[in-house]
């Protein structure tokens, strides 16, 4: 049954279709066609250089920052398409927030990194702005390590503490899709198992897609996987039945590591 | 063995020669400033900073009038030059990467780098003095102005751009718009070097001479009206060391001393502030 759901799109929180990607002349994405399951967890996996960073960079349109750099084809969000010129590209990124690779608090103390972003969007009372960032800081399950000292700079924090610090000031805005691409590739086990416990926590909130390189990991927190292999969407299904019996041998060679 | 006995010696000779190089720039150093010292402390007395350049042939006499319109001609460059030294920066580095302008605003900020202070000097007088009719601390300000602002916007840039892509990325992603991500973020994670660019530029311009001989002049008495000539530290000591009067020579050693000691403190001063903030 969700597999049908998942085919129709009913729950989607993104539907990709058509999308060709391009780096000047180079074509980084061919035709990819998927849907983003809401309050699910939607990993992307495939070797180095197979599209799935720049595949989960169209969706909040992050490449619009380099000049040459171009998307065609469809990213309906509510029924609008993301890659629409006319689209605001800030209350996109305001409305699907990401979390990078290496942790990137902003130069600035802990509660200001996590107000930055509040700011841009809702006016406030500095209570309110304190219950926000209390309750971000709680969603990232950082609050107990960090609310004696939130006037530190965010640098100050371990690397694990800074990448849940991220995913606090993407939550904190209130996005409905969180983007994590290789949130933990940076990260100790012990802060990786952490970043993974709040993925699964947070997906009853929010919709996730993540970019892992750990196939573990993207068959331990998702529920569906795509599975990329040259800018091309090879196979993408539930988890268990990816993992479990692939449909494709392309997809079989990589998850039982013959290439890749 | 032989050729290892050779790799030593040649290793030997390599350093012993910059040694020898090193001593030299730093003997160069310390001899000038031990040349200041020994004839500029003595100069360095209460008079010095409470009385004005002393008329020819008197006797005594102090810098106060030369100190004070030194620093308020510093002071409105700093005001100047500042901001627009850094925003420029941030266009460049933030804005317009790529843009044909952006490469013609490069081109021209490195060339006026390296332009001799005394065509500046020239070209502010053209402008300013000559259509104004008259000298006054405000040319001064801007002559000095017009060197500093391409260091500010040079360091600002370079540093800018050693700001990793990542975190720009991850204040957009946030959904900030360009400028906040700009001056709030990027801005903010380099401005230990942003400050040290500011005040090496104004460390360079505090002994510039040229350009103020052309545009502030100078002003034999106290005077705090940017309007007028006015009295400045390496105008007085250019007229004073080549003076006949003992006294003149005597506060011309001062003020080069003085000169000497600001810019080796400004020069210290940034020194640590970029120290302070690698530690942490």
């Amino acid at each position: 049954m969700p597999e049908q759901l998942t085919e129709s799109g009913a729950n989607a929180a993104l539907k990709i279709r058509n999308l060709n990607f391009f780096y000047g002349d180079f074509q980084g994405l061919s035709d990819v066609n998927l849907d983003v399951e809401q309050h699910k967890v939607t990993a992307f996996i495939g070797p180095s250089g197979c599209g799935k960073s720049t595949l989960l960079r169209t969706f909040n349109r992050m490449y619009d920052l380099y000049p040459g750099q171009r998307a065609e084809g469809e990213i309906l969000f509510h029924g609008k398409n993301l890659l629409d010129k006319k689209q605001d590209v800030n209350l996109v990124r305001a409305k699907i927030g990401m979390v990078f690779q290496k942790p990137t608090p902003f130069p600035m103390t802990i509660y200001e990194n996590i107000a930055f972003g509040v700011r841009l969007y809702e006016k406030m009372s500095s209570s309110e702005m304190d219950d926000r960032v209390e309750w971000a800081l709680r969603k990232a399950a950082l609050w107990d390590e960090v609310k004696d000292k939130l006037q530190q700079n965010g640098l100050s924090l371990s690397g694990g503490q800074q990448q849940r610090l991220c995913i606090a000031r993407a939550v904190a805005v209130k996005p409905e899709v969180v983007l994590l691409d290789e949130p933990t590739s940076a990260l100790d086990p012990i802060s990786t198992a952490k970043i993974e416990e709040l993925v699964n926590e947070l997906k009853y909130e929010y919709t996730i897609a993540i970019v892992t390189h750990n196939m573990q990991q993207a068959a331990r927190i998702s529920d569906f996987t795509a599975f990329m292999y040259l800018g091309e969407l090879v196979e993408f299904g539930k988890t268990d039945e990816l993992f479990v019996k692939p449909r494709k041998t392309q997809t079989e060679d990589y998850i039982t590591g013959r290439f890749g | 063995m032989n050729l290892y006995q050779r790799r030593i010696w040649s290793n030997r000779i390599g350093i012993g020669l910059s040694m020898l190089a090193m001593t030299f720039g730093l003997l160069a150093l310390l001899w000038i400033l031990w040349t200041l010292f020994s004839k500029g402390f003595s100069a360095l007395s209460w008079e010095f900073f409470t009385q004005d350049t002393p008329a020819p042939g008197s006797e005594g006499g102090g810098l106060r009038n030369a100190i004070v319109g030194s620093g308020l001609i510093l002071l409105f460059t700093t005001l100047v030059s500042t901001p627009v030294g850094i925003l420029a920066g941030i266009y460049l580095a933030e804005f317009g990467r790529v843009s044909r302008f952006a490469a013609t605003t490069r081109f021209v900020t490195d060339i006026m780098l390296s332009a001799p202070s005394i065509v500046i000097g020239l070209f502010v007088y053209a402008l300013v003095v000559e259509t104004l009719g008259g000298f006054s601390g405000w040319a001064g300000s801007l002559a000095l102005a017009l060197i500093a602002i391409p260091v500010v916007v040079r360091t600002t840039e370079n540093m800018l751009r050693l700001v990793p892509t990542s975190l720009r990325e991850a204040a957009f992603a946030v959904g900030a718009p360009h400028w906040q991500v700009s001056l709030k973020v990027t801005l903010r994670a380099v401005k230990a070097g942003v400050v040290t660019g500011v005040l090496l530029a104004i460390a360079r311009v505090t002994g510039e001479t040229a350009p103020l001989l052309f545009t502030a002049l100078n002003n034999q008495f106290f005077s705090t009206d940017m309007s007028q000539p006015m009295g400045n530290l390496p105008v007085v000591i250019f007229q004073f060391a080549m003076s006949p009067y003992d006294n003149w020579i005597n506060l011309a050693w001062g003020g080069a001393l003085l000169i000497a000691l600001l810019v080796l403190g400004i020069n210290i001063g940034t020194r640590i502030l970029f120290r302070t903030k690698g530690q942490r």
